[in-house]
C-alpha cells in the first residue's frame, strides 16, 4: 500500500503536472490516493458524479458507450501514463461515458471535487491546473477527430484508391 | 533485379498458384511466371497487374523479395479491375509488368532504430521491408511494427502480426479505430501509439504507408517525437498507367509518382502533402 506521501514522487516524475508550483504540489499529494481497478471494473459510470480523476500507472482501461442489448462501443483505450476524466471540470460535473478496467488497472486517483472548490478559490492555482488539462483534451480532440475521418474505410469522398493500398 | 521486359508496355505472363481470403475484400495471391524464369524486385516496389480482357492496375509487392521466384501481391476490391484481379482463382494466368519504382531505403535504417508505421491496407507495402529487415535484424536498433486498423476484422495479417508480436526482438503494437466489448487491444488512432512506442527518436529511420492524410498526420506525429524529416519516408500514390514514367498521368508536381517514388523521403514532399490541387 503506498501512502498518499509517497505519491509526490510519482506525481513529481510525470510529464503531466512538471513545472507544476508547491502549492498544487502539496493539494495534488494530499488529495491524491493510489487505487487499484480489476479486470471489469468500472472508473467511470456514464451519469453518475464524476468527482474524480485518474492518472494511470499500468493496466488498459476502456472509454466506451453501453448500447443496451449490445456489447458496449469502445472509443478510446487509455493506458499507462495518461490522464484520464474531465468531467469534474464542467458542469453538471457527471461522466458523459463508461470507463472499464480492460487488465488489472492502478492508477492513482485525485480528488477532483476538492480540486474544483480550491480553483474556484484561488484563480491562480485555478490557471495552473487548466493550463495543464486543455491541452490534453486539445490533442484528445484532435485525436478523436482523425478517428472521425474514417480513413481505412473502402473509400473517402468517392475517391478512387490504389488497391494494393 | 530483373527490370521490365524490354518493351516496358508487354505484361509477362503470370499463373496463380494460390490465393488466400485475407478480408472481406481483400486477398493475396501468389504468382509464378508462366516462362519458368525468376523475378526479382525490392521492397516497395509495384507490379502494373493485368486482368486480360479488363484493364490494368498498379498493385504494391507484399511479399518477401528473398523467396526467389514467388511473387505475392495482396489487393483490396476498390474497383472494375482490382474487383476482377480479386476474383480471379488459382490456376488462372494475369499480366504482370514491372517492378518499377524506388523501394523502402532500408539500408539507411543500419545501425538505427526502425520504426514501421502502417494504415489499414498500407501494411501490405510494408510487409516486404519488414520481412528484409528481420533478415538483417542484427543490423538494426529496435525495431518497430505500429499498424492501425479499422476494425479487429480489418487486422491485415493477422497471424503473421500475432507471430511478429511473440518475437523478442520485434516491438509490434496494433490499434483499431472502432471496436466492441470483447477486444482487449487498442483502440484509437495509429499516431497514437507513435507518442508511446519504445525507440530513440533521435536514431530513427520509419517507413510509414497507408492513406495519405494518416500518412502526414503520421509523419507530424514522428517529427513531435524528435524524428527529423530526412529519416521518414512514405509511399505516395497517384493514378499510375504506365508505371515507368512514359505517359504522365502520376505526375506529382516535379515528380511522376511511378519512376521518383512511390517511396519518397518525406523532407523532399512535405511543403506538397498540403496543396490542394497538384
Amino acid at each position: 500500500m503506498v501512502h498518499s506521501h509517497d505519491l509526490g514522487p510519482v506525481i513529481d516524475q510525470h510529464p503531466f503536472f512538471q513545472g507544476i508550483g508547491q502549492t498544487l504540489h502539496d493539494l495534488l499529494v494530499g488529495c491524491a490516493a493510489n487505487v487499484r481497478f480489476e479486470a471489469g471494473d468500472y472508473l467511470a459510470r456514464e451519469g453518475q458524479a464524476a468527482d474524480t480523476f485518474y492518472l494511470i500507472r499500468t493496466g488498459q482501461v476502456a472509454v466506451e458507450v453501453d448500447v443496451p442489448g449490445k456489447k458496449p462501443i469502445i472509443l478510446e483505450t487509455m493506458s499507462e501514463g495518461e490522464v484520464l476524466g474531465w468531467s469534474w471540470m464542467s458542469p453538471p460535473y457527471h461522466s458523459t461515458l463508461d470507463a472499464r478496467a480492460v487488465t488489472l488497472v492502478r492508477a492513482i486517483s485525485f480528488d477532483g471535487k476538492c480540486l474544483r472548490a480550491k480553483m474556484e478559490a484561488d484563480p491562480k492555482l485555478g490557471y495552473e491546473v487548466m493550463r495543464r488539462f486543455v491541452p490534453m483534451m486539445a490533442h484528445r480532440l484532435s485525436l478523436a477527430r482523425m478517428q472521425l475521418l474514417d480513413l481505412y474505410a473502402p473509400s473517402v469522398g468517392g475517391k478512387k484508391r490504389k488497391a494494393g493500398k | 533485379m530483373s527490370g521490365p521486359c524490354s518493351d516496358p508496355m508487354q505484361p509477362r505472363p503470370f499463373r496463380i498458384t494460390k490465393v488466400r481470403k485475407e478480408l472481406s475484400d481483400t486477398v493475396t495471391m501468389d504468382l509464378e511466371p508462366v516462362d519458368g524464369g525468376a523475378f526479382a524486385y525490392l521492397p516497395g516496389q509495384f507490379n502494373m497487374l493485368y486482368v486480360f480482357g479488363t484493364g490494368e492496375v498498379p498493385i504494391s509487392i507484399s511479399g518477401d523479395p528473398a523467396e526467389g521466384s514467388r511473387l505475392v501481391h495482396t489487393i483490396r476490391a476498390v474497383g472494375a479491375v482490382s474487383g476482377a484481379l480479386c476474383s480471379v482463382k488459382k490456376g488462372g494466368v494475369v499480366g504482370v509488368r514491372g517492378p518499377y519504382g524506388m523501394p523502402w531505403p532500408v539500408e539507411v535504417g543500419h545501425g538505427h532504430d526502425l520504426v514501421f508505421v502502417a494504415g489499414g491496407v498500407g501494411l501490405a507495402p510494408l510487409r516486404p521491408a519488414i520481412y528484409q529487415a528481420m533478415h538483417d535484424r542484427a543490423k538494426f536498433g529496435r525495431v518497430v511494427v505500429l499498424y492501425g486498423a479499422r476494425t479487429p476484422d480489418d487486422i491485415l495479417f493477422r497471424k503473421e502480426v500475432e507471430q511478429w508480436r511473440s518475437r523478442f526482438d520485434l516491438e509490434v503494437a496494433v490499434t483499431v479505430d472502432r471496436a466492441v466489448g470483447d477486444w482487449n487491444g487498442n483502440v484509437g488512432v495509429v499516431t497514437k501509439l507513435i507518442e508511446r512506442a519504445g525507440f530513440d527518436p533521435t536514431s530513427t529511420v520509419s517507413f510509414v504507408c497507408g492513406p495519405e492524410v494518416m500518412m502526414r498526420f503520421a509523419a507530424q506525429s514522428l517529427q513531435k517525437r524528435g524524428v527529423p524529416a530526412e529519416g521518414i519516408y512514405l509511399s505516395m500514390e497517384r493514378n499510375m498507367k504506365c508505371g515507368c514514367g512514359l505517359c504522365g498521368h502520376c505526375q506529382w508536381g516535379p515528380h511522376f509518382v511511378c519512376k521518383d517514388g512511390p517511396v519518397f523521403r518525406y523532407d523532399r514532399i512535405a511543403s506538397m502533402l498540403t496543396v490542394r490541387e497538384l
